[in-house]
């Protein structure tokens, strides 16, 4: 029997961070299958990493620097093509409650 | 034998000595689509009537004895992941059905200038995430070779659609296999690059430091073909290299004598079919035969890599589809009471049950308390998994491995355990954590007659050394060349 | 309990690159129509990428540098993840664990007691902008926002001070000099009022016998320096209050109301964020050569400071000039344009401090927009020194200048009101006004030496102000000698 690594309370407070919302059932499902994935994930602690550099970035290059020059936008029409909600040239959002 | 039915490098050579006609090729390809595609389901979206219109200009071009781009005439299909300016891009979800984006990814414009016709964006595991293309919101494709089963994800309809003849080439993506595991699965060629090789800019990201376009193809000749126009730097991709693309296509003809090949015993553990095993220990046979050194090599840490691999991705998929809220493009929901509800409704009823499963276990692996155990702990084992490989490579010039642990699996076999689906990954996720090139091509069939693929690894910017290697194997083994024959199952139920 | 005030300020500064920080959009995006200013880049479209603008850095590096900060030859890049409808991509690009400059300094000045107080800067780092929420009609009443991503990706540099502000006066002070700095490195035109500066704060109040440092509130909205000064004082007090009743001061972020003059808790509409940060997988480390710091620093813009005490040097005016025309770098700039034209340094230094900055704060213009350029400023000055006009009716003139834009010497023309400069004409005026005052001249043989002055103002208004008064005064004091 797998010792709970994360308890409903946690997936509620995860769901929240995330924008997510679930029904009672899918709590459930969600908490004891995000359980069996974090007992695998375990396994990790065997190794001792405490020397290890973690690896931020798979490429060893400086950060590409592009020159300051300014090149045409997208039109205000491409922008707001693909919105089901705009209001005089602005995307219309509900109030922030 | 109709002209769907070549490579990419017979159809281009035929179409410059003008034995047939552009119109002709794509006639050949959309009839096959027509024929097919109800039972494989490899499509999402069709561009019949560009295709055509950009087949007679390119036909006229050829009448006119003007200059052919090198890809001129060839049918690409695009995984819908990838952005294409004025034509929808689903990647997989209902949460982007109807998003048309307004601009063209990299790699888009670079096989449109090298005169590649885009037929249509392919199925796809939704944001990339799946091993079997199951978790599509738009049903299944469905693996050539027997459609009761899968084609492999999240690649699988771009897989699929070129193992039917419905696409002379495809672009797929590889995060932890994507691209591999279904060219395995589905018996085609299948090459992620180095990370860096190919930009990433206008592939919709699902993890940032993994995700690469790769190609799949017929052969490796076509590979080489595709790699060599699709590779190269960008200024809009901050990760991508500044190392000039060689001629690929050249680097393969070359023999492999005296190449040294490590066989990681790792790979080789329980879990492996054994038809499978047998397929490698014959492959490696050829290898033999051709003048290679064949050695076992050992890859210590390669256990760790699927929860390290799980980790990571899920943490960065997590920030990147954090953007799904329905404000500039996509999903909207019906009913909400505010702004917080709105955002929460929209991606709950957008996204499917394995993408929320993902972004869950990313958004805990990344929150106050957990970053160290977890996301940190991730980055440092993954700093161990790349010494593995830097280590084996310096003794070794290609690794060989299986590239799936099975041939391909049934329909809804695995879709109710996540973890049985991540296992699927075991041999193709390491490549990516430490950013090396990996090919996958066909060396044998199973008693039932279902493609096993063979990875061939190589260390970063090897792609030459990998795709030689590949060649000299594909032109020297003894696998019987044949095709699918896409008939539909006895029973009912099969194509759904 | 007797307490001592602990301020921090947290400062964004919008850097005046052409392009914005990782896409090639304009920063010019002020006044343009919704959405017209943005590209997959900025907008976070699926699929785009960010690459750094190269001049960010050079101008990021050259605030570091002015402040006085050791500059980290490797930063990088983090998330910092959060849902908002001005993010589109529901995470903002910024520096977290290691920034572009750490452990700087300013030193300000407090005019009463003429000491230095130096305070720390802990670090400055950059980061990109977001959209703009706007609002219908009464915020409270609308139940939508509308949204605006023109804004995005516009480059900021964040400026970190430690809490080092002993009083919002203080506060007030740095911001000034800051912007003043920031305007003369020519990477920020530092205007509160257009949100390319911008200002948060910290306050608490610290036990002055215990040392025992007090609850955090953060400040936000404060559009103005004044309004920096007046929110900070209130806070203060309102901090101050509490404890004297006995409460307890609750760590908050509180808003400030412009019309109301007051902080207001924004506690019911504040979730505890948890921005789980974690380096920027698009982006590579932020490598910055040291030959590059150097060059930055040889070749830094001369700032308020060193100009100030040039002035003080070159020009012979007094600091307190000096500071005046040094407060803004247009101000220095037009100053230094009218120096270049005309020798009088002082004279230039006067008429600007006084008449031109009178009629700019009236108008409330700034100093670049003034109808007055320095050409026709030294132009006007030139009619004085000719005897055209005199000191007196040069204000008239210059008011005219300034309401209508027209030279001196065309407003001079067309009223008409020259100078009389012709003896004989000023004589007979002289000759009159003399005649017609006999006791003025008894009282000034008597020793009065006001009646001098009565009867030079006598003259002055017989010729409507056009005789020259020293001319005139010399003249009637020869006239009564005879």
């Amino acid at each position: 029997m797998t010792e709970k690594i994360i308890t409903k309370k946690e997936v509620e407070y995860v769901a929240k961070l995330a924008k997510l919302e679930f029904n009672e059932g899918e709590k459930e499902e969600f908490t004891s299958q995000l359980n069996s994935i974090l007992d695998y994930f375990k396994k990790l602690n065997e190794l001792n990493t405490e020397k290890v550099e973690p690896t931020a970035y798979v490429i060893s290059m400086p950060n590409p620097l592009n020159e300051d020059v300014v090149k045409p936008s997208l039109s205000q029409d491409e922008v707001l093509s693909n919105a089901k909600y705009i209001k005089k040239g602005y995307f219309k959002v509900p109030k922030i409650m | 034998m109709t002209l769907n039915q070549l490579t990419a490098h017979e159809v281009i050579n035929l179409i410059r000595k003008k034995k047939i006609t552009v119109y002709e090729v794509m006639h050949d390809i959309f009839n096959q689509i027509d024929k097919v595609d109800n039972l494989i389901r490899a499509f999402l979206v069709l561009n019949k009537e560009e295709a055509l219109k950009q087949a007679k200009e390119i036909d006229i071009k050829v009448k006119n004895g003007e200059n052919l781009p090198p890809l001129a005439g060839v049918a690409v299909a695009v995984k819908d992941i990838i952005a294409t300016r004025g034509t929808e891009t689903t990647c997989g979800s209902k949460i982007l059905k109807g998003f048309i984006p307004p601009y063209n990814a990299t790699v888009i414009n670079r096989l449109k200038e090298a005169g590649a016709i885009i037929i249509g964006k392919t199925n796809m595991d939704e944001f990339a995430m799946g091993s079997s293309t199951e978790n599509s919101a738009f049903g299944p494709t469905h693996n050539p070779w027997d459609l009761e089963r899968v084609p492999g994800g999240s690649s699988g309809g771009s897989t699929a659609a070129v193992a039917a003849d419905e696409s002379f080439v495809a672009l797929g993506t590889d995060t932890g296999g994507s691209v591999r595991q279904p060219a395995s699965l589905c018996g085609m060629v299948g090459l992620k690059p180095t990370y860096g090789r190919v930009s990433r800019y206008g592939l919709v990201a699902y993890a940032s430091s993994l995700d690469q376009i790769g190609s799949i193809t017929k052969d490796v000749t076509d590979c080489a073909l595709i790699m060599k126009v699709i590779s190269g730097h960008d200024n809009m991709d901050s990760t991508s290299l500044n190392l000039e693309v060689p001629d690929y296509l050249k680097s393969c003809q070359a023999g492999i004598k005296d190449l040294k090949i490590g066989v990681p015993k790792e790979y080789f553990i329980e879990g492996i079919d054994p038809e499978v095993k047998d397929a490698l220990y014959k492959a490696l046979k050829i290898f033999e035969k051709l003048g290679a050194n064949i050695e076992e090599a050992s890859l210590p840490h390669t256990e760790y890599s699927l929860p390290t691999y799980y980790l990571i991705a899920t943490a960065e998929a997590s920030s990147n589809l954090a953007r799904y809220d329905g404000v500039q493009y996509g999903y909207r929901a019906e009913d909400y009471e505010d702004l917080s509800s709105m955002y929460q409704r929209n991606r709950s009823e957008g996204f499917g049950s394995e993408v929320k499963r993902r972004i869950m276990l990313g958004t805990y692996a990344l929150s106050s308390g957990y970053y160290d155990a977890y996301y940190l702990k991730a980055q440092k084992v993954r700093t161990l998994i790349k010494e593995d490989f830097d280590k084996v490579f310096s003794k070794y010039d290609i690794l060989v491995t299986p590239t799936s642990p099975t041939p391909a699996f049934k329909l809804k076999e695995k879709v109710s355990d996540p973890l049985t689906m991540y296992l699927s990954d075991i041999y193709t996720v390491p490549i990516n954590l430490a950013g090396i090139p990996a090919i996958s091509l066909n060396c044998g069939y199973s008693k039932s007659n279902l493609p096993i693929g063979l990875q061939i690894i190589g260390k970063h910017f090897s792609e030459e050394t990998i795709l030689r290697a590949a060649f000299n194997f594909e032109q020297n083994n003894d696998v019987e060349k044949k095709k699918p024959s896409i008939t539909p199952a006895k029973h009912k139920g099969a194509a759904e | 309990m007797k307490e001592e005030i602990v301020i921090g300020l947290e400062i964004h500064i919008q850097l005046m690159t052409k392009a914005k920080m990782f896409c090639h959009c304009s920063t010019d995006y002020i006044g343009k129509e919704p959405n017209t200013n943005t590209c997959p880049v900025c907008l976070g479209l699926p699929g785009s990428l960010p690459v750094l603008n190269k001049k960010v850095l050079e101008f990021a590096i050259r605030t570091a540098v002015a402040l006085n900060c050791e500059i980290n030859q490797i930063s990088r890049f983090h998330r910092k993840n959060y849902f908002y409808p001005d993010l589109p991509k529901a995470y903002q690009i910024s520096q977290f664990d290691i920034p572009l400059g750490v452990n700087g300094y300013m030193e300000i000045s407090l005019p009463k007691s003429k000491e230095k107080h130096r305070i720390g800067i802990t670090r400055v780092h950059i980061e990109e902008d977001a959209g703009k929420l706007v609002h219908e009609g009464n915020i409270a009443s609308s139940s939508y926002s509308l949204v605006d991503y023109n804004r995005c990706g516009i480059p900021l540099a964040e400026i970190v001070t430690e809490p080092d502000f002993c009083s919002p006066e203080e506060a007030r002070i740095f911001l000034v000099k800051l912007r003043s700095i920031v305007q003369h490195l020519g990477v920020c035109d530092g205007n509160m009022e257009e949100g390319s500066m911008r200002c948060d704060a910290n306050v608490s109040l610290r036990d002055a016998k215990t040392g025992a440092l007090g609850t955090k509130v953060e400040i936000k909205n404060m559009n103005s320096f004044k309004a920096v000064k007046k929110a900070l004082q209130f806070e203060v007090d309102r901090q101050k209050r509490l404890l004297a009743e006995g409460e307890k001061i609750v760590q908050e972020t509180r808003h400030w109301d412009e019309s109301k003059n007051v902080t207001i808790s924004m506690r019911s509409k504040e979730e505890a964020h948890d921005y789980r940060y974690f380096p920027e997988p698009d982006l590579l480390p932020l490598k910055v050569d040291v030959k590059i710091i150097g060059e930055i620093r040889k070749n830094l813009p001369e700032l308020p400071e060193a100009r100030r005490e040039r002035f003080i040097e070159n020009y012979q005016i007094p600091k307190y000039d000096a500071e005046i025309l040094t407060s803004t770098k247009s101000t220095g700039d037009y100053y230094e344009k009218t120096t270049s034209l005309y020798p009088n340094s002082k004279v230039l230094s006067n008429w600007i401090m006084g008449e031109l900055m009178r009629y700019l704060n009236e108008e409330k213009i700034e100093i670049d927009e003034s109808p007055i350029s320095p050409e026709k400023l030294v132009e006007m000055l030139k009619l004085i020194d000719e005897g055209v006009i005199s000191g007196k009716m040069a204000k008239d003139v210059f008011e005219k200048m300034f309401k209508t834009g027209r030279d001196a010497s065309q407003i001079v023309k067309e009223s008409g009101i020259t100078q009389i400069t012709d003896e004989n004409k000023l004589f007979e005026v002289i000759d009159n006004v003399i005649k017609e005052n006999p006791k003025s001249i008894d009282d000034f043989n008597q020793g009065k030496e006001k009646a001098l002055n009565f009867l030079v103002g006598q003259v002055m208004r017989y010729t409507k102000g056009r005789a020259k008064p020293d001319f005139v005064f010399e003249a009637i004091k020869q006239r009564i000698k005879k």
